[in-house]
Order: structure tokens, then sequence, then C-alpha cells
């Protein structure tokens, strides 16, 4: 049976081509893999191969002509002792080509935003305990890990050593060393290493010293953790926690103090939180650890020796996509999380002294974000400021901005102000690392501008 | 180096022969098949075709025991087709359409298989290597004796991730074959032009890893060294390197217009060292089969593949609803 050959695409963007030279002709045979022309794409003069075999009926297209589009016939192949079809009057023939049918409707909206839920994450009734954010941390992976066999701790010094910060004290004692594993110091093979751990169906969690060298392995954090559950259409992800501190510490300079909040809050298949308080940091740590997708698990390391309260509970979770009113108040809504709170609640108290009330906003988690909780006391308040040590540019307050300009433009008395870090790499000297990072003073400055006092 | 005479053991039954030769040709036919749809604009983006290593999938899972996993590059078409997939299900994610493994949404190289343990399909080169040492970590910690085949090319061999592996694979004795598909050129760049080591399995030497070349167009030495780096993983004695050397045909994606090679060099390489071609003629000549026998095979081979092109054009576009499915998972999906 006669096949037409066509014009072949030969690259990812060509949509025509030159027939630049026939390396066969008329009534020659030829055989799978044969050169049969040269064609010129958009990008080099490619060879096209013969993927039939049989005799070259009739050549339809000339050497050397320009601008033939892909699926042209441009050549007819038989078998032998078979005549060539008429094909003078038939116009060229163009294969079907996948073609989406018109959507009518942009694509599906998104799932709905989560409602505003601000119930006290426990009872009054239940016992506290004061605690240090790095106990805390401590307490929700060992509760974790004897709560399920298939979650294990990997990184640098987080074995023998005790932990670099001292955060997994006591975790090689009681879990051995299969379960607690010191690395090298070699941050992209070992976050590659356990994201296929958690593809073969286990539930790492990963220290990184600090964040600052998570950048050596942040290809496999977001394009083998994030993305392959919907690369493959939801058969296989990565239920795994990436944990560490985040942010500046104190005097350590630029390559160990970077906050890293708006890098990962961007991905999709990636969820992101930052605790602020102890509690915070062991009900979002365990619900990290149950999640079944990769979570970026933001600490910080100034705020690791700070005692909260915390409660006395068999389990204590704290869901994601929850934030929390530390504070209430009516004239101006201040956001943050993690260290930003510190500045956040002083600069509220501050305020209050000067008969401003001000309501603070603790995120806990970036990715999801509890928008709605920010809008219903903008809503309120009319005003708001947000807090991050991060850079301005793309920043978390950036993103903030933009949900309440769509989402509540009207309600707004004063354009929304972003308390970040300054644009500048962080600098070494005492006097010039406080004036990078962002203070107390400043919010409270913007505060008061908001609120035109 | 001349490449090693093929290990023709006289012990091969006709039955293994022709089960190599139908899966290699099926690998072979497949590919010619994705390469014409990627023509008639039916597969888009990047396409790379495993034509001329068939070999060394085909070998290499003839040495593979029940639940073993694989992991590999975004060169996965045959990797896939090796362990079983359905070739209507490969063709359908290469056109993206709802029948495709990955439902529309992975492409030509990003498909997974939970029930054939194989781990995709990974488009940055190199990252496949601890994903895979990571795999067999997983079945070291549960206690089993799976290994994990992690496949890579000459041109990841160079990155660091490579070597960050193969330290922490033998420091920790994972059951991983690392398997340095060494087709001569990373893209355009010949190994010659990219190392002053061409030796690239004697580097696991540095860290005290074994290993060793193999003739990865005679699909019978790959086996026979597969089954070899296999017993050394389950038996418990930490990773092994298997350098395969082969040969790509077709260029390095489908916009490869393969100036930095000749074509005599790609033609010498099809007329003597085909690894399809030597396996019909040991069929041929040691009377295991006909020719009327092979055109029979042939002809099933390519009613598989016709039948799997016609449902990856007939298969539905994804469904605009997929767009936002498969983020977040709702609970992990459980080990198959």
């Amino acid at each position: 049976m006669a096949i037409e050959i066509l014009m072949p695409a030969l690259s990812p963007t060509m949509e025509e081509g030159t027939l630049a030279k026939w390396m066969v002709k008329e009534g020659d045979k030829v055989a799978s893999g044969d050169i049969l022309a040269e064609i010129e794409t958009d990008k080099a003069t490619m060879e096209f191969e013969a993927v039939d075999e049989g005799i070259i009926g009739k050549i339809l297209i000339e050497a050397g002509t320009e601008g033939v589009k892909v699926n042209t016939a441009i050549a007819v192949l038989v078998e032998d002792g078979e005549d060539v079809p008429d094909t003078s009057d038939a116009p060229a023939k163009q294969e079907a080509k996948a073609e989406a049918p018109p959507a009518k409707v942009p694509a599906v909206a998104k799932p709905a935003a989560p409602v505003s839920d601000v119930s006290p994450d426990w009872g009054d009734d239940v016992e506290v305990k004061a605690t240090t954010v790095r106990e805390a941390l401590r307490d929700a992976m060992a509760e974790e890990m004897r709560r399920d066999d298939d979650v294990f701790l990997m990184g640098e010094e987080v074995g023998e050593y005790q932990g670099a910060y001292k955060i997994s004290q006591g975790l090689l004692d009681e879990f051995g060393a299969k379960r607690v594993i010191d690395t090298p110091i070699t941050e992209h093979g070992f976050a590659g290493i356990a994201t296929g751990a958690a593809f073969g169906g286990l539930k790492p969690i990963v220290e990184f010293m600090t964040f600052n060298f998570a950048m050596q392995a942040i290809d496999h954090i977001i394009n083998s953790a994030a993305k392959t559950l919907y690369m493959s259409g939801g058969q296989m992800g990565a239920p795994m926690v990436f944990r560490g501190p985040n942010g500046a510490a104190a005097r350590v300079g630029a390559q160990h103090s970077q906050d890293y909040t708006a890098w990962y809050m961007q991905i999709p298949g990636l969820k992101v939180v930052a605790p602020y308080s102890a509690a915070d940091a062991k009900g979002l740590l365990k619900s990290a650890i149950r999640d079944p997708n990769p979570v970026i698990f933001l600490e910080n390391e100034i705020m690791y020796g700070k005692s909260f309260d915390v409660p006395v509970m068999d389990d204590f979770t704290i869901p994601f996509g929850k934030a929390k009113i530390e504070r209430e108040g009516t004239d101006v809504t201040i956001v943050s999380f993690s260290i930003g709170m510190t500045y956040a609640l002083q600069a509220a108290e501050k305020l209050a002294e000067e008969g401003i009330s001000a309501e603070v906003i603790n995120l806990r988690s970036i990715r999801p974000m509890d928008t709605e909780t920010i809008l219903k006391s903008v809503r309120k308040t009319n005003r708001c400021v947000t807090v991050e040590e991060g850079w301005p540019q793309g920043s978390v307050g950036s993103y903030i901005s933009s949900v309440i300009m769509q989402e509540a433009f009207d309600y707004l008395d004063a354009p929304v102000i972003n308390c970040t870090g300054k644009d500048v790499p962080m600098p070494y000297a005492a006097n010039l690392e406080k004036h990078a990072l962002v203070t107390t003073d400043e919010v409270v400055a913007a505060c008061k501008s908001v609120t035109y006092r | 180096m001349p490449p090693k005479k093929a290990a023709a053991k006289s012990n091969v039954s006709a039955e293994e022969l022709l089960g190599h030769y139908r899966e290699m040709l099926l690998i072979r036919r497949f590919e010619e098949k994705a390469g014409q749809l990627y023509g008639m604009g039916l597969i888009g983006g990047f396409c790379h075709l495993y034509i001329g290593q068939e070999a060394v999938v085909v070998g290499l899972e003839a040495a593979a025991g029940e639940g073993d996993k694989r992991v590999t590059s975004y060169r996965d078409h045959g990797h896939m087709l090796a362990c079983g997939m359905d070739p209507k299900g490969i063709m359908a994610e290469l056109t993206g359409r709802e029948g495709g493994f990955s439902k529309g949404k992975g492409g030509s190289m990003h498909m997974f298989s939970k029930e054939k343990h194989f781990y995709g399909g990974h488009g940055i080169v190199g990252a496949q290597v601890p994903l895979g040492a990571g795999l067999a970590f997983s079945d070291k910690y549960k206690g089993n004796d799976r290994v994990t085949f992690a496949y890579f090319g000459d041109g990841a061999a160079n990155q660091g991730q490579v070597y960050e592996t193969y330290n922490m694979a033998q420091l920790w004795d994972l059951p991983v074959i690392f398997v340095i598909e060494n087709n001569g050129y990373a893209m355009g760049t010949s190994v010659v032009r990219s190392t002053k080591s061409p030796s690239l399995w004697e580097r696991g030497a540095a860290y005290g890893i074994a290993g060793e070349e193999v003739d990865g167009m005679n699909v019978l030495a790959v086996k026979e060294a597969g089954e070899r780096a296999v017993a050394h993983c389950r038996a418990g004695k930490g990773p092994y390197i298997l350098e395969v050397k082969t040969y790509r045909y077709r260029g390095h994606s489908m916009s490869d217009p393969a100036k930095y090679r000749t074509r005599d060099e790609v033609q010498k390489m099809r007329d003597e060292r085909d690894p399809i071609e030597q396996i019909r003629d040991m069929l041929l000549t040691g009377k295991h089969a006909t020719d009327d026998d092979l055109k029979a095979i042939d002809k099933e081979i390519k009613a598989i593949v016709n039948e799997a092109a016609e449902f990856s054009k007939e298969s539905p576009e994804p469904h605009l609803d997929e767009l936002w499915t498969d983020i977040y998972a709702t609970e992990i999906p459980q080990e198959a």
C-alpha cells in the first residue's frame, strides 16, 4: 500500500522548513534508517530518515522548496510492483494534528480558599509547660519516630554530635544509628538520597545545618521532591520534611544569613511553614512529619533558646494553613511569621502605649497561607503592615499586599507597607547588621504611617 | 580500546534468545514510531530516542528479580518497555493524552509506574543517581533483599552529585547498581572531549566500589554482567558499577542534527555491532529460528506498536480539571 511521506517536524518549535536536498530519487529502494532528504529547520539542517521500507514512487516537493509546512506530503513510497497513486489534484494532506477543542471557559477554578479558623490551639483546661523551641522540636521528632518506624532523621552532625544546634539531642540514644543518620557534608547528595527513600515509601526528616547550605540541594527539593507527584499523575510523591535554621543568626556574614521563605513559598508541590513559638514548633513539626507531601520547615537559630508555653498533651498538632491571632486589635493589622513576630509583638506593645490598637497575626504556615484570616482582619482595621527579615523584592509581604489589593481593596484606608530586611547582602559589622535587619522601630513607624498618626 | 567480543555462551536457549530479540525489537520499532509521530507533530517538546542502546536495558532486565527497582534519565522509553510497562500507556504519554502513564502531565521525560517499580523519568542530568541510591536505602532500611538499578549516561558521569552518591552508597552498603550507559556522546560532546579519565567505571575505585566495563551491544554480555552485579548487591556487599559501552544511532533529541560525528561512524556501528542483528544472526546460524519465524515476530511487534500509536492518537487530551490535581497528596501512596 502506498504511503505518503510527510514533511516532518524536526524541532519543538518548527512549523515549516526548507526541503534543501533529496538524497534519493524516484525508483530508489529505501530501508528504515536510510537518509531521504536534508531539511532546513528553524535551527539547523537535519537529515530526514526513512521509517518504512519501500520504493520512492514519486517526489512531490522539489528540492530547494522553501516554506514547506509540517505534515505536507513530500513523496510517495510504494511497494515493489505497485503503481504510484494519482496525487496530482489531491490537496496536500494535513495529518489531523491534536487540537484541543476550544475552551469556552477558562481552566477550572482553583480549589476554594479555606475559611478563616482562629480557634485556639488547645483548650483552657489543658496544662501547659514552659519549653524552649529547641526542646519542642526534639520532642516532636521523638514522638513521631516512636509513632512510625518509617520516620528517620538524616543530616550533618545529627547523631553522635547530638545536633550542630543540639536539636537532635538524645535521639541517637533512643533510636539508634539506623534511624538517626550522620551524613558526610554533601547536601546535594543526601537530599537526593532522602528524596529517593521517600519515593521508596519511607518518611525522611532531612536536617540542613542551615538553610543556606540547602541551596546546594535545592534542585532535589524542587525538581525531585516537589514535582514528582504531579509528573507521575499522582502515582508517587515525596512524604518528607526538610528542616533547619533559616535567616540571619548573629554576626555570621552574608553567606550564612539569608531568609529563604519567599523562595520556597513560590513552589507548587511544597508546603512551607515557619514557627514562631515552641508550641508552633512542636505542633507544626508533628504535622509536617505526618504530611504526605514535602514540607519545608523553616526554623530560626535565635529562637531556639526562647521559652514558651507548650500544652501537655499526648498528641498535640497544629494544622497547616491556620494562622494565629496573637493579639487582637482594631486600628492596624500586623502580619508576620517566625522571628518577625518578635518585632511585630514589641511594636504592638509600643503602639498600645500611644493609643494605637494593633492586631498581630502569626502566619505560621506560609504555603498554604491563611489569607482569609488576614483579609478578615484587614476588613476590620482597614490597614496592614507586614514584617519579615527577608529582602523586599518578591517578599512574603509583597504577596500578601497583592492578595489584599485584589480581595479587599475597597477596605483599605492606606497602602500596605512591607517592613523587610534591607536590600543588601548581610554585613558583618555589628552596627551595619543591626541596620540591615528589620527593627521594632521601623514596624512602629510603618503602623503610624498607615494610621496617619 | 577494542570492544569486548561477544561472550556467546553455548548454553543459551532458543527461548531466551527469542525473548531478547522480541524485547529489543519492540523498543526499536516503538522508538521509530515515536520519531514518526514526532515528525507529524503528535509528540511535542523533547523526545530522546533509545535506538541502538536496546541491549542495555533488555540485558539488565533479564538479570533483575521481582520487586527490584529502576530509575533513569529522560531517555527512558526503552527502560519502561523493558520492565513491562504497557506500550499504549507510554505512547499516549508521549502524545500528552489522558491514557498516558502520567495522565499526559509528565510527557516523554517523566513517566512512572509504581506497579512495575519504575521510578522515572528524570529531566535533570544526574539527579536520578542519588534518587536511585535513596530507593536502595529504603529497601535496606526495610530489611528486604531488593536492588535498585540507577541508570545514567556518560554525560551525567561528570556531575558532582554522582560522586557524593558513590561515597554514601559505599559508606552505607546500599544495594544499588550504578549503570553508566556510555553511548560516547553527552549531547554533542564526546567522552574524550569531556574528561581525561575516560574509563568511567574505574572512578568508583576512589570510593572502593567494585565494577566492570561491559559490551553494551551484546545483550548476553550485559545480562551476565548484570547477574554479577545483582548477586553482589543482594549479598549485602554494597553498590556495583557497570559501565555499559553502547551507541545511540539517532541524535540526542529530535532536533539534534548530530554534526559532531560522521555518518560513516553511525553506519559502521549499525552494520557491524547492531544488538538486534547480533541476536538475529545467532538465532539463524544456530538454527534456533527460521526467517519465517523472525518475520512472524516482526509482524507481531509491528502490530503492538501500531496499536500503541493508534491508542495514543485516540486517547483524549486530559480533562482541564487535571491541571489542578496531583499537586498535593492527601494521603501517602501505598507501596505496590
